[in-house]
């Protein structure tokens, strides 16, 4: 008995591990597939008449909630689908889905961005719903108003003392995004119009949740939030005047505002394109989009490339 | 042959031996594999910073500043190796004492009651996740240092303080192991010189183990040099060597759980993350070997 449970143990281990291999050899052959001929990295199995097959959709954590909500409802329709969505960061859902280890890639900032320019061109994009950012701070601070020069300022530690921009007496506490955030890519880019260092003394936190709690409790602190965070324990300020709402961002008169991204490789077939489809449609984006705090992109009179450019 | 043959059918355990011993070797190999090849690749990752993409080693040792988005991009680690030795070797500094008069309590003192209800509530603190001790710091230990001490609250002494209860369980059941190892011979006998029990503690518990306290302790240290979320939370996360306990810093840990998502594979700023990851991997090296010098002297 004990020898064949010896012998049962170090079979399983041993295919085990033979398993592990072939995961491996998969993965580079499907890699190098895709590099070569630049199609989608589909599971073979699947067909273009009915709807199968399991998809991954990785990377922003900012969008990840929608994309589990959407996924969810879409996995109820389509019983023979399974989406797995999964974090890790921008980068990472770029990196994973250029590489083809992932089908789906979400994104904050657009490809071009984060990767190079021969790879990013291999990626097509579905933006699937616009975010807005307010610049907040602690409901202390009586400033209500702040210019574009004065957010670079504050931002690259020119101001320190919020009398300096019409305030009280009281030390400026900078609550930031880390240098990599996608989040805070686009307030620099939109808001500030340049890059800032991490200062001495500022604050850099990895969520937008501990960034909302440490800018309510903090006297003096300004931070940015996504619009879905704001309530009554931050105070947003108003960018050149022009309040942080839905309407304004789609007008474009509210310039701090980016899309999310879901990218393929290459344009997407079967199931992941009934999936990215599902994602644009009414249904995800006037009911989960609206609900979790997104902006539908249907609904933005304005539409901005790349580079930022912004057209009608 | 026949002959041979026959003994093999008589002695069954010997096939028994060496599937045993296969399947053991098979395991250790698994082990060694594993770690040799994260060893080499965090090292290919964490060097290609330098040979890749020419950053200096110097530079990146020493430097103060750190900036690997511009667009001149500056890699100066040394705010973080700063601010990983600091809250580490502060909270060891917070945690020893602690841990090792918990023990004596525990062994000397209140023998019964101390290891039979103390101890696994001691323990108990080791299984608690980081993320809780991260949360409760944030939501505690750096509100109260805000309204007490000048400054932000958030730095190396919040970081400090939510590490040296992370390692307190640590230290303190080495120190129990220690004290309760000790042959009952040497207290007698200082009890029979007339000795008070607090001079028996001092002069004789104490430096006769004291080097397994310090294996403890640099194990509680490398515990804390190695704990990412909790100080993350708690340390505000600048990249620069703060004026005070109470400003805003940052460790290897955490620099490297902040960023290593949000940027990609193979870019210069993933690789210097990579980078830290190897320094963070050599200094846990170390550790190891201090500790297995403490385990030689103190068999002695």
């Amino acid at each position: 008995m004990k020898k064949w449970l010896i012998l049962s143990l170090t079979l399983m281990l041993a295919l085990t591990l033979a398993a592990c291999g072939n995961n491996n050899n998969n993965t580079a052959g499907n890699a190098s597939n895709g590099g070569a001929s630049g199609s989608p990295s589909e599971s073979p199995s699947e067909s273009a008449s009915e709807l199968s097959g399991s998809i991954l959709a990785t990377g922003s954590t900012a969008i990840q909630k929608l994309v589990e909500q959407a996924a969810q409802k879409f996995m109820d329709k389509h019983s023979g689908v399974s989406i797995q969505v999964q974090g890790g960061g921008s980068g990472t859902g770029l990196t994973q889905v250029s590489e083809g280890q992932a089908d789906i890639g979400n994104s904050d900032p657009f490809a071009e961005e984060k990767l190079d320019a021969a790879k990013a061109a291999e990626l097509v994009d579905h933006q699937v719903a616009v975010v807005a950012m307010a610049a907040v701070v602690n409901p202390d601070v009586t400033v209500d108003n702040l210019t574009k020069q004065q957010l670079i300022d504050i931002f690259t530690g020119k101001v320190t003392n919020w009398k300096d921009v019409g305030g009280a007496d009281a030390r400026i506490q900078i609550i930031n995004r880390p240098a990599s955030s996608g989040t805070r890519a686009t307030f620099e880019k939109f808001a500030l119009g340049q890059k800032t260092e991490d200062l001495q003394g500022s604050i850099q936190e990895d969520s937008s949740g501990t960034v909302k709690k440490l800018v309510s409790e903090t006297p003096g602190a300004i931070g940015y939030l996504a619009l879905s965070y704001l309530d009554d324990k931050v105070k947003p300020v108003k960018y050149e005047g022009v309040e942080a709402t839905e309407d304004n961002v789609a007008t474009g008169a509210y310039p701090i505002w980016a899309y999310e991204h879901m990218y393929t490789k290459g344009e997407p077939t079967g199931a992941v394109k009934a999936f990215l489809d599902y994602m644009l449609s009414d249904e995800v984006q006037h009911a989960d989009v609206v609900e979790l705090g997104y902006i539908p992109t249907g609904k933005m009179q304005v539409k901005r490339d790349a580079q930022g450019n912004l057209t009608k | 042959m026949a002959k041979s043959y026959d003994r093999l059918e008589g002695k069954p355990h010997l096939t028994e031996e060496w599937v045993g011993k296969a399947y053991t070797f098979v395991c250790i190999m698994f082990l060694v594999i594993t770690i040799s090849s994260m060893v080499y690749f965090v090292a290919s990752k964490g060097l290609s910073t330098f040979l890749v993409n020419g950053v200096n080693v110097g530079d990146l040792l020493t430097g103060l500043k750190w900036n690997p988005e511009a667009d001149i991009p500056l890699f100066g680690a040394l705010p973080f190796i700063f601010g990983s030795f600091s809250t580490s070797i502060l909270a060891a500094i917070i945690a020893a004492p602690l841990g090792f008069c918990a023990a004596v309590f525990m062994v000397e003192i209140a023998p019964k009651f101390g290891r039979k209800y103390m101890q696994p509530v001691i323990e108990l603190l080791a299984g608690i996740p980081s993320v809780v001790y991260g949360f409760v710091g944030l939501s505690v230990i750096v509100p109260f240092f805000r309204d007490t001490f000048p400054g932000q609250g958030i730095g190396i002494a919040a970081g400090a303080v939510v590490l040296a209860v992370m390692i307190l369980p640590t230290i303190t059941t080495i120190a129990t192991d220690a004290l309760a190892a000790l042959p009952a011979g040497l207290k007698e006998g200082s009890y029979a010189l007339g000795s008070t029990r607090y001079q028996t503690i001092s002069r004789i518990v104490l430096p006769t183990t004291l080097p397994a306290q310090m294996t403890g302790i640099v194990l509680g240290i490398a515990r804390a040099f190695g704990e990412a979320l909790a100080v993350q939370m708690v340390i505000g996360n600048a990249p620069h060597i703060p004026h005070s306990l109470f400003e805003s810093t940052s460790t290897l840990t955490s620099a490297i759980t902040l960023s290593m998502g949000n940027t990609s594979m193979g870019s210069v700023h993933n690789n210097a993350l990579w980078s830290l990851a190897l320094i963070l991997m050599l200094m846990t090296f170390v550790f190891v070997f201090i500790i297995r010098m403490l385990e030689r002297r103190s068999k002695l």
